[in-house]
C-alpha cells in the first residue's frame, strides 16, 4: 500500500480507478444476488410453467416437479402431450369470453376516465370561478373512500335500476346487474387522475392560452388541440395506471355479474378452483392464458407503468 | 400557432365590477360544462352511497334482505363493540403487519440490487418489477398450487424443515400467513418500482460526499439512502396499509375466510354479511367503521411518520 499522504492526494484517481477494474468477483457476487432474487420472485410463475405443461399422470407426485420433463441421466423427454393442457383449458372454462369481457370493461374504463379526468382537471387548471378550490377539495375527498364502503349502496342502485319500472322504464337501460353498464360506469370518474393530470396542465404556461384565445380557439378546441398533445406523457401514465387497476377489480365483478357470459377474466378464473383437485396442470394452463395480457402490457409498456405507479410516489 | 403582435380586441366598456361579474359567470359556467360528468358520477356512485351507508346502519334487516326496524346507534354499539368485529379487526391488523413490514423490506431490497449500475441490470429490473402483471386472482391461482398440502413447492419446503405436510390453508394457525405470503409476493413488484424510483432520485453528489467523508456501505445506507428513502418509505407504508385492509380477492379466492375464520378480515366479513346473509344492516356498520378506521390510520400514519420525512 502507499503512504497516507500519497493516498490523499491520489484519492480522487484510485477511486475512479476502482470504478473502472472492479475486480471480477465483486460482479460476480452482485449477479449471484440479483439472480438470487429474482429466483424468489419469478418461482411462482415458472412453477405455474411447469405445472402447465405436466402431462395427467405425473402431476400425482410427492416431491414437487422442478422440470416438466422426465429425466432419466442424460436423456429428458416430454412426458404426454403437453401443450394439450391450454386447448384443454379452454374447453372447460370459456375463457376467451372472459378475456373480451375485461377487454371491453377496461378500455371503456381507460377511455371514459382519460375524458372525465382532462375535462376536469382542465377546469381546475385553467378556468376562475367561485368555489373552485373547495370544488377540487370534494373531489380529493373522493379518495378518502375505500370501495368497500360504497359497494352495498351501489349494488342496490345497480338491482333498483335494474327493475324495469325504475325511471319509467330507462333504468334499466342505464344500469342493470350483468350489463356492461354495470362494470364500467361507476368507476368512470377518478380524482387520482384528475389531480395527476391538474398537476401536469398547471405547468403549461397561461400564455398560451391567451395566444390561442387569440387565434379564435375556444376552451373546447384549446384542450384537444394543444393541452392534449402537450401531455400525451401523463396521459399515458394515467391511461396505464387505469387500465391496471380496472383489469385487477375483483370485488365489483363479482358482485355484479351472475350470468356466465358477462363474467370478467379475473372471476372466471376463480370459478376454476375447486377443479384443480384433480387437474391442477389445467387450472395452471388456464391462469397462465389468462394473466398473457398484463405480461404483454408489462413488456411493452414498462415505462409508462413505471411512471403511472410512481407518480404520487416521488417528487419529480 | 403563431403569437400574434396584434393588439387585443377593443372590449365593450362595461363598469369594472359588473364586468368582473360577467367574467367569472361565464368561466363558472365552462367550469361546469367540464366538471358535471365527473361531479354527476362522485354524487351517485361515492357521496350518495356514503351517506346512504351511514343511513343504512341505523336500521335492523330481515332475513329476506329487506330494511326492517329502526334501532338508531344500537346497531352501531352492538356490532362495533360486538365480538364478531374484534375478532375481524384483529385479524386485519395481523394481515396487516404480515404483509406490510416483510413488503417493505424486501422491496426495498429488490430495489437496491435493481439500482446497481451493471450490464444487463434491466432486464432484472423487469423481473423484479413483474408481480405488478399479476392480478389478485392469478397470483391467488398460482399459489393454491404452490400450498397445496400434497404436491405444493411450500408445503413441501417446510416438510424439509420438519414441519409435518398439512393443509396450509386449512389450519387455522398457518391459514393467515399463508394468505399473508401470497399477497406479499403480489405487492412486491409495486413495492419494487417506487423504491427504486426513490432510489434514482437521490442525487448522486450525496454519495459522493459520504465517501469522501469516509462512510463505509452501512454508514452510507443509515445516513444517506434511508434518510433520503423516507418520503417513499411513507408513502409505501401508507399504501401497503390501505392494501392490507381492502383486501379481498386472495382471501375469497384462498380460503373464503376461513377455517374458524382465521382469515375474515373486516372486507370479508362485510361481504359475507352482505351478500351471503342478506343483512345490510349489520354489512353497513362494518362498512362505515371501516371508513373511518382506513381514514383515521391514514391521517395518524401521515402525521406519525410526516415527523420523521426528510424532504429535500
Amino acid at each position: 500500500m502507499v503512504t497516507t499522504d500519497e493516498a490523499l492526494t491520489t484519492k480522487a484517481v484510485t477511486v475512479g480507478r476502482a470504478v473502472r477494474h472492479r475486480p471480477w468477483g465483486r460482479h460476480a457476487l452482485r449477479y449471484i444476488a440479483l439472480i438470487l432474487g429474482a429466483t424468489v420472485v419469478l418461482l411462482p410463475i415458472y412453477m405455474t410453467v411447469v405445472n402447465a405443461l405436466l402431462a395427467k399422470e405425473s402431476i400425482v407426485s410427492y416431491t414437487p416437479k422442478l422440470l416438466p420433463f422426465e429425466c432419466s441421466w442424460d436423456i429428458c423427454s416430454a412426458s404426454g402431450s403437453q401443450w394439450g393442457n391450454f386447448p384443454k383449458a379452454l374447453d372447460q372454462v370459456p375463457l376467451i369470453r372472459y378475456m373480451i369481457n375485461s377487454t371491453l370493461q377496461t378500455g371503456v374504463i381507460v377511455i371514459g376516465q382519460l375524458i372525465t379526468s382532462a375535462l376536469a382537471a382542465y377546469a381546475f387548471a385553467f378556468l376562475r370561478f367561485p368555489g373552485r378550490g373547495l370544488l377540487f377539495l370534494i373531489f380529493l375527498s373522493t379518495l378518502m373512500v375505500p370501495l368497500e364502503v360504497s359497494i352495498i349502496p351501489n349494488f342496490q342502485t345497480v338491482q333498483t335500476m335494474g327493475h324495469s319500472d325504475a325511471l319509467w322504464g330507462l333504468g334499466r337501460h342505464i344500469l342493470r346487474l350483468d350489463s356492461y353498464q354495470a362494470l364500467t360506469i361507476p368507476f368512470l370518474a377518478t380524482a387520482f387522475g384528475t389531480f395527476l393530470l391538474r398537476q401536469h396542465f398547471m405547468t403549461i404556461p397561461k400564455e398560451l392560452r391567451d395566444a390561442a384565445a387569440i387565434d379564435g380557439y375556444g376552451h373546447f378546441r384549446f384542450l384537444l388541440f394543444v393541452v392534449v398533445p402537450l401531455s400525451r406523457p401523463v396521459l399515458a401514465s394515467l391511461a396505464v395506471f387505469a387500465f391496471l387497476s380496472a383489469w385487477n377489480q375483483y370485488l365489483w365483478p363479482l358482485l355484479v355479474t351472475n350470468d356466465d357470459n358477462m363474467r370478467t377474466v379475473q372471476i372466471g378464473l376463480a370459478a376454476l378452483r375447486g377443479r384443480e383437485i384433480d387437474s391442477f396442470n389445467v387450472v395452471m394452463a388456464g391462469t397462465l392464458i389468462a394473466a398473457m395480457p398484463m405480461f404483454a402490457m408489462l413488456v411493452f409498456f414498462q415505462g409508462q407503468l413505471v411512471r403511472g405507479l410512481t407518480a404520487g410516489a416521488v417528487k419529480r | 400557432m403563431a403569437v400574434t403582435t396584434a393588439e387585443p380586441l377593443p372590449r365593450l366598456p362595461l363598469p369594472g365590477p359588473l364586468a368582473r361579474g360577467l367574467t367569472q359567470l361565464k368561466s363558472l359556467g365552462f367550469g361546469m360544462l367540464f366538471l358535471w360528468p365527473s361531479i354527476l358520477l362522485f354524487s351517485v356512485f361515492v357521496f350518495y352511497p356514503l351517506i346512504k351507508s351511514i343511513y343504512l346502519g341505523f336500521y335492523e334487516s330481515d332475513p329476506l334482505g329487506n330494511q326492517g326496524d329502526l334501532v338508531g346507534f344500537d346497531q352501531y354499539r352492538s356490532v362495533l363493540g360486538g365480538s364478531d368485529f374484534r375478532h375481524s379487526l384483529w385479524i386485519t391488523f395481523q394481515f396487516t403487519m404480515y404483509t406490510v413490514v416483510p413488503g417493505i423490506v424486501l422491496g426495498l431490497g429488490l430495489a437496491m440490487l435493481a439500482n446497481q449500475k451493471l450490464p444487463a441490470i434491466s432486464i432484472f429490473r423487469t423481473i423484479f418489477a413483474s408481480t405488478v402483471a399479476t392480478s389478485v386472482a392469478v397470483a391467488s391461482m398460482m399459489w393454491l398450487t404452490l400450498l397445496n398440502p400434497t404436491t405444493g413447492l411450500v408445503t413441501w419446503i417446510l416438510d424439509q424443515f420438519g414441519q409435518p405436510r398439512l393443509n396450509l390453508l386449512n389450519d387455522p394457525d398457518w391459514a393467515l400467513p399463508a394468505v399473508a405470503l401470497t399477497t406479499i409476493w403480489l405487492n412486491l413488484g409495486l413495492a419494487t418500482i417506487v423504491f427504486l424510483a426513490g432510489l434514482q432520485s437521490i442525487p448522486e453528489r450525496l454519495y459522493e460526499s459520504a465517501r469522501i467523508d469516509g462512510a463505509g456501505r452501512i454508514g452510507t445506507f443509515w445516513h444517506v439512502t434511508l434518510p433520503m428513502l423516507s418520503p417513499t418509505m411513507l408513502f409505501v407504508t401508507v399504501v401497503g396499509t390501505i392494501l392490507a385492509f381492502e383486501s379481498f380477492g386472495q382471501i375469497h379466492i384462498l380460503t373464503r375466510g376461513g377455517p374458524l375464520d382465521a382469515t375474515n378480515v373486516i372486507v370479508y366479513s362485510i361481504y359475507q354479511d352482505a351478500f351471503q346473509r342478506f343483512d345490510y344492516g349489520v354489512a353497513s356498520v362494518k362498512a362505515v367503521g371501516l371508513f373511518f378506521l382506513v381514514l383515521g390510520l391514514t391521517a395518524a400514519q401521515l402525521r406519525f411518520l410526516e415527523r420523521r420525512v426528510f424532504y429535500q
